[in-house]
């Protein structure tokens, strides 16, 4: 036997209650790895933008289209390397819930732009020669089990000529963003069957994504720009990437604050949850922690006792909760607001918010212990 | 013989509220090595207050505790401590055994204080439990034990590290009388053919004779024979 046989024991002592306890951290961990997850997610997606590509939207609205021809004003301005257009609607697979984010542009020139989507070159070509070919972001693909070769029917709001809003697509390619793979999320389709195919808006397009020689000069090409198209009916607004994902984020609120405050929440109630099981745990052992005083074990020993104790509860039942939100963080992807890999970081805090749950919610029973007189203890009081 | 308990002038206050009890009052005892001493006395004399401070779970008021040479009671908590795992074990009326924890694994919690290796630790718990004849129930919890073995359970746990006192809190208190001289039989095999040094509160006059002598206490004070007659 060791003194870890008697912190087990300890810990046992009521499996019910250690088992409900536990099953609470672990609750509270899982929540607290996706939220994290997800927060970690959104501030990748600004930390991974770069400030040598621009977003041209409409002045007036993010959702106000934008003529096709103000490309060509565009790709004539100096500095400017490359620059195309996007059509963007979203579509929904088999059934509500199941929606993609589609993007019609000319896929040649976006992954020019976009060196970091990895694409196989024949597929990419397959594009040009299947006017409905789609390229499919490797998280859909593998959330959805497509492969290349598959029918990819989507139901939109974008109306046909035909009067239908069934959009019928084959699969070409697939893609996957290198060092973001959670961003590969989204399907590519030939802007000219779209645009074709569809019964309004036509030769309009929802943005236009630039890249430019000189990411310093962001601020005056932006400004160039907009005053292509200063004093007309179609006006527009150039931010580089980061500035147009934090723009974007802004939209729905401080998530960060929001994620943080409900996180904070959780955790606060589960140190009184802890503290209480702990508090009562080690009023029901006053007696047999006096015993071990009596036998020769110090104050100090029994308080270390009791914070392993409570360590070791936190602890296993925050590694559960984060295994599983790693193991579920991957399926957030489905809902657009996550996906990927847990980051380690929210594993890391984690453990360290844990084993500050188990520090401050076993300080005030192991003070008790530490004070407790042993012929007090023995009679009981 | 030499003096292995020596208590001078020795007292001891309780706090209960904002009453302040004189429990025992300037109170000198001696021990020999290898006595085996019965306390005696009526409820509230302070009987077990004496044996708590002899074990070093309290400490006195007033005068000087000197026990196996050492004078123990201006000894810190954590110097107590490791005091009384080198010199004391304490058997309790209730048992006090650990109730999640094998018979074995309750006699070898002293042990795991001791700079001992597994081997050895098992050696010395199959001896002790060997010694009070529950070799066979090593691995039996405190639950499926009657009271007296788990009495017996209590005493090996307090043999096991090799105390120089044994110190006893009624340990027949809770017993049927048939238990109760199967402990006291161990005991006296303890006082008898191990030279343990043996402390015993008790209040039955049958546990007592077989000690080797016998002090009553009243009201803090010890009374000897004759004043006790004539009370």
């Amino acid at each position: 036997m060791t003194h870890s046989h008697l912190v087990w024991a300890g810990l046992w002592r009521k499996p019910a209650r250690t088992l409900f306890t536990l099953f609470s951290i672990a609750v509270a961990f899982l929540l607290f790895g996706l939220l994290q997850g997800v927060n970690a997610w959104i501030s990748g997606l600004t930390a991974g933008a770069h400030a040598d590509r621009l977003i041209v939207v409409s002045r007036v609205s993010q959702i106000e289209p934008l003529p096709i021809a103000h490309l060509q004003k565009i790709e004539q301005l100096p500095g400017i390397r490359r620059a195309t257009f996007v059509g963007a609607f979203s579509g929904v697979y088999q059934s509500r819930g199941n929606d993609v984010l589609v993007y019609a542009t000319d896929p040649q020139a976006v992954f020019d732009i976009y060196p970091e989507w990895r694409i196989a070159p024949d597929q990419l070509r397959a594009m040009t020669t299947t006017r409905t070919g789609a390229i499919v972001g490797e998280v859909l693909m593998k959330a959805y089990g497509w492969k290349i070769g598959d029918r990819l029917p989507l139901t939109s709001s974008v109306v046909k000529q035909d009067g239908s809003s069934e959009w019928d697509l084959e699969i070409v390619g697939t893609y996957d963003v290198e060092g973001s793979p959670s961003q590969a999320n989204r399907v590519i389709i030939n802007y000219a069957h779209f645009d074709e195919a569809r019964q309004f808006e036509k030769g309009r397009v929802f943005a236009f994504i630039v890249s430019i020689d000189d990411p310093v000069r962001s601020a005056p090409m932006s400004a160039a720009i907009d005053a292509l198209f200063a004093n007309s009916s179609d006006e527009t607004q150039t931010q580089n990437e980061a500035e147009y994902a934090q723009a974007q984020l802004r939209q729905i609120g401080d998530i960060g604050a929001m994620v943080n405050a409900i996180v904070g929440a959780v955790l606060f109630t589960l140190l009184f949850l802890t503290g209480n099981t702990m508090m009562q745990s080690v009023r029901e052992r006053i007696p047999e922690l006096a015993v071990l005083k009596v036998i020769g074990y110090s104050d100090a020993m029994v308080t270390a006792l009791i914070l392993v104790e409570s360590a070791l509860l936190c602890l296993v039942a925050a590694l559960l909760g984060l295994a599983f939100a790693a193991a579920v963080f991957p399926v957030t992807a489905s809902l657009g607001i996550g996906g990927g890999v847990l980051p380690s970081s929210v594993i890391v805090s984690g453990v360290a918010i844990a084993l500050m749950l188990a520090l401050v919610s076993g300080l005030p029973p192991a003070r008790r212990v530490q004070r407790l007189t042993i012929v007090d203890a023995l009679a009981g009081r | 013989m030499s003096e292995i308990v020596s208590l001078k002038n020795v007292t001891k206050y309780y706090t209960r509220g904002s009453q302040r009890v004189e429990v025992l009052r300037d109170l000198s005892l001696g021990i020999q090595q290898g006595e085996f001493v019965a306390v005696m006395g009526p409820s509230g004399s302070g009987k077990t207050t004496l044996l708590n401070l002899v074990a070093g779970i309290d400490t006195p008021d007033e005068g000087e505790i000197v026990v196996a040479g050492e004078s123990i009671s201006t000894y810190s908590s954590k110097e107590l401590a490791r005091w009384r795992a080198r010199h004391v074990g304490f058997v309790f009326q209730f048992y006090n055994l650990m109730p999640l924890l094998t018979a074995e694994q309750n006699v070898e919690l002293p042990l795991l204080l001791a700079n001992l290796c597994n081997t050895q630790r098992a050696a010395h718990v199959r001896a002790a439990l060997q010694l009070v004849g529950l070799a066979d129930r090593g691995s039996h919890k405190p639950t499926e034990l009657s009271g007296g073995q788990q009495q017996r359970v209590a005493i090996a746990r307090a043999l096991i590290a090799d105390p120089t006192l044994l110190v006893c809190d009624e340990p027949t208190g809770d017993l049927d009388r048939q238990m109760a001289e199967q402990i006291l039989n161990l005991l006296q095999i303890v006082n008898r053919d191990h030279g343990k040094t043996i402390v015993m509160v008790t209040h039955d006059p049958k546990a007592a004779e077989r000690a080797t002598r016998q002090l009553h206490l009243d009201k803090g004070q010890l009374i000897d024979a004759g004043t006790r007659a004539a009370a």
